[in-house]
């Protein structure tokens, strides 16, 4: 059976026009579906094997169109409602799918969608900053808002409750105690022991999907870098990609390279701060320290070779802004030969390490069935046993040139968590290797050019946080008029709340850590 | 057990091993820096750092303050926990208008006399995001703000360079 049965079963299930190929879309299928089986599509879907992907909403003038993107064995599809302004109301697909919950949540908060029969009927991206029933990403909405003169404070979110003797709760955050982004979490625990955790997110809700709306192409890629600091290079990539394949715009091969290996390195950077902090978080800080000197190394060459520590607004639409030259791709090449020892010596340390061991298996546990429901993604699913990576699965340039090794672990604890991690990292070092020695020639950027009617586009990286999916509408001027960017932690942010269970509250640093989903890359 | 020291002894104090540019800066800045917070803060100076709507770039230079290399607190200069403790408020982002109650209530909560330094060009003037429905932009537009630290985001020396001048202006107020 091919990769792309599934979607002509999925299509003959429902009431729907016969599958499109968009150019843009591609490497998925369209599907428009009628507004009265938006929820048996889910669950045709859902007994057809795939995973819940991606939902977003759009204001179009004449109608309000929801979408859902599926996939399986790497092939996609996005499913298409278009319901009419005086009727906004769908079937849920949370029944079916967890992953959907949050999401639609979100798209109800800001489009004005209802979904029926969705099992949460509680708000989840807004706050109090606007009211109940103004939507931001209706075109009406202006992005100025009309926001109070103080926004007050949300503290009159119903969250879960737990009753019994000796159950009590602990409220944490928004402002934690560490240099980490805000969020709150609210645990309900008896003597050190979790019974539930909740997350309520949203407090770095910044407006990215309004205030893209008319951007030009520079202007998006800019602030697509911006949506989680610590994955610019890959958010910047996902919505050039998705740009370019609106534009059918060519990028050259020279810069496919280029921005792979400044993805790469992004991967080497976080995962080694990540194991570093993983380890301060037991109290080794003698892995702490040696990790993050590592990464300072990382760090700064990035910033000598290619201008900036993060490689922030290195990717412009059309290829890079930067080149690589022969003494560069030398430096590169050194520091890898010198920082492979030792990174693989630290690992070995660490994980021959009795107490480390004690403190990080079991720790944590994300069981793999758990795991595939809620849709996990990069390290996180991996750490799980779910095979998935978009640079093997669903190759884009230059990842279709190049055996991509994918480290799939099966104990889905914190443990597992950082092995993939470093074995990520380590491959990452092979990859960025290869990458330069097959470096092509040529130009490093092709001009941009707007498409000539409003075209849509998605892009598909993976980002060193895992899938990014990336959707994006011109107008018919060339700006933008629709912008969703997936980041991988609207799907590992759930997954938190369920390894938490039966830990102690005193490992929640480790395992908030072992997952580190961004708060800003989800909150938009 | 002998790994870990062998590895602690081979690789020796590189908190100086910095590039030539880097290092005069970094051993100029950090005695000056410790310097007066030797005389203004009783030889140690907390800050609590506060993600206002940060993309989270600004934190990670941020945290590199920690790192090795740039050692921060063998200047006196730690992060704390809570704001009660703290002399020095360091604000990232735009501030999101879901966080602006929270940073309020984090300013309140600082004793005085206090400092608030805003960082990165969000903070500094709401960068990328601006004002919006979501966004109030410039940390200034919701507290008092003594200093700001431009930059996208900040080098960590950008960063210590930012906080002596801050602790410096202080001083002649
Ligand atoms: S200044 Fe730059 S790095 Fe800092 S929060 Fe703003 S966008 Fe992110």
């Amino acid at each position: 059976m091919s990769a792309s049965d599934w979607r002509e079963q999925l299509a003959s299930s429902v009431q729907s026009t016969s599958a499109e190929s968009m150019p843009g879309l591609a490497p998925a299928q369209l599907l428009h579906v009628s507004a009265a089986d938006w929820g048996k599509l889910a669950r045709v879907a859902k007994e057809l094997g795939c995973r819940w992907v991606a939902g977003w909403g759009e204001d179009r003038a004449e109608e309000i169109l929801v979408n859902a993107c599926l996939e399986k064995k790497g092939a996609y599809m996005i499913a298409r409602a278009r319901l009419d302004h005086t009727a906004v109301t769908l079937p849920s697909h949370t029944p079916y799918y967890a992953a959907a919950s949050r999401s639609e949540r979100h798209t109800r908060d800001l489009v004005g969608v209802h979904f029926s029969e969705h099992p949460d009927a509680r708000r989840w991206t807004r706050h109090q900053a606007w009211a109940e029933h103004a939507y931001p990403l209706r075109k009406e909405f202006a992005a100025a808002g009309a926001p109070p003169l103080q926004t007050p404070p949300d503290d009159s979110y119903p969250f879960l409750q737990a009753h019994g003797s000796g159950v009590y709760e602990i409220p944490v955050g928004p402002v934690h105690a560490g240099i980490i982004e805000p969020g709150h979490f609210r645990f309900q625990a008896v003597g050190e022991l979790v019974l539930n955790l909740e997350e309520h997110l949203g407090y770095v809700h910044k407006g990215i999907e309004k205030i893209a709306e008319g951007r030009d192409a520079a202007a998006l890629a800019r602030l697509a870098g911006r949506i989680s600091g610590d994955c610019t290079v890959a958010h910047t990539w996902a919505a050039c990609m998705a740009m370019e394949r609106a534009s059918s715009l060519d990028v050259p091969e020279r810069a496919h390279y280029v921005r792979a290996i400044m993805c790469e390195r992004e991967r080497v950077a976080n995962h080694l701060g990540d194991i570093g902090a993983v380890l301060n978080d037991v109290a080794f800080t003698f892995g702490f320290y040696q990790f993050a000197r590592l990464r300072e190394d990382w760090t700064r060459l990035s910033h000598a070779l290619l201008g900036h520590r993060f490689m922030m607004d290195r990717i412009i639409p059309g290829g890079v802004a930067v080149d690589l030259d022969p003494a560069g791709i030398d430096a590169m090449r050194e520091q890898i030969r010198a920082l492979r020892p030792e990174v693989e010596q630290l690992i070995a340390i660490a994980e021959d390490n009795a107490s480390i061991e004690d403190r990080l298996e079991t720790t944590g546990y994300l069981d793999p069935v758990l795991a595939a429901e809620l849709g996990t993604l990069g390290y996180v699913g991996r750490a799980s046993g779910i095979d998935f990576d978009v640079r093997r699965d669903v190759p884009y340039p230059p990842y279709d040139r190049l055996e991509v090794a994918v480290p799939v672990y099966h104990y889905g604890d914190v443990a597992a968590r950082v092995k993939v991690r470093g074995a990520e990292t380590l491959f990452a070092f092979e990859l960025i290797e290869r990458l330069l020695l097959a470096l092509p020639d040529g130009s490093i950027a092709n001009p941009w050019q707007p498409p000539a009617s409003e075209l849509e586009g998605i892009g598909l990286v993976e980002g060193w946080r895992g899938e990014i999916l990336t959707y994006v509408r011109f107008d018919s001027a060339g700006k933008i008029t629709r912008f969703y960017p997936r980041d991988p932690s609207w799907l590992n942010w759930p997954a938190l709340e369920k390894l938490m269970r039966d830990n102690i509250v005193p490992d929640f640093p480790v395992c908030n850590k072992s997952v580190n989903g961004s708060y800003s890359g989800h909150d938009l | 057990m002998l790994r870990i020291l062998g590895k602690v002894r081979h690789l020796g104090v590189i908190s100086e091993s910095l590039e030539p540019d880097d290092e005069a800066a970094l051993t100029q800045i950090g005695a000056q820096l410790q310097a007066r917070v030797g005389e203004r803060f009783g030889g140690s100076l907390a800050i609590r750092q506060v993600d206002a709507g940060s993309c989270n770039g600004c934190e990670l230079e941020i945290h590199a303050l920690n790192n090795p290399y740039y050692g921060i607190e063998r200047f006196g200069v730690h992060f704390v926990a809570s704001p009660r403790h703290a002399d020095m408020l360091l604000v990232t982002g735009p501030v999101s208008r879901h966080m602006e109650a929270a940073l309020r209530r984090t300013y309140e909560a600082t004793p005085s006399p206090k400092l608030v330094i805003a960082v990165g060009e969000c903070g500094a003037c709401g960068g990328e995001f601006g004002i919006s429905y979501a966004s109030c932009g410039a940390v200034a537009n919701v507290i008092p703000v003594d200093a700001v630290i431009p930059g996208c985001p900040p080098t960590p020396l950008a960063l210590l360079h930012g906080i002596l001048q801050a602790i410096g202006r202080r001083a002649t107020r």
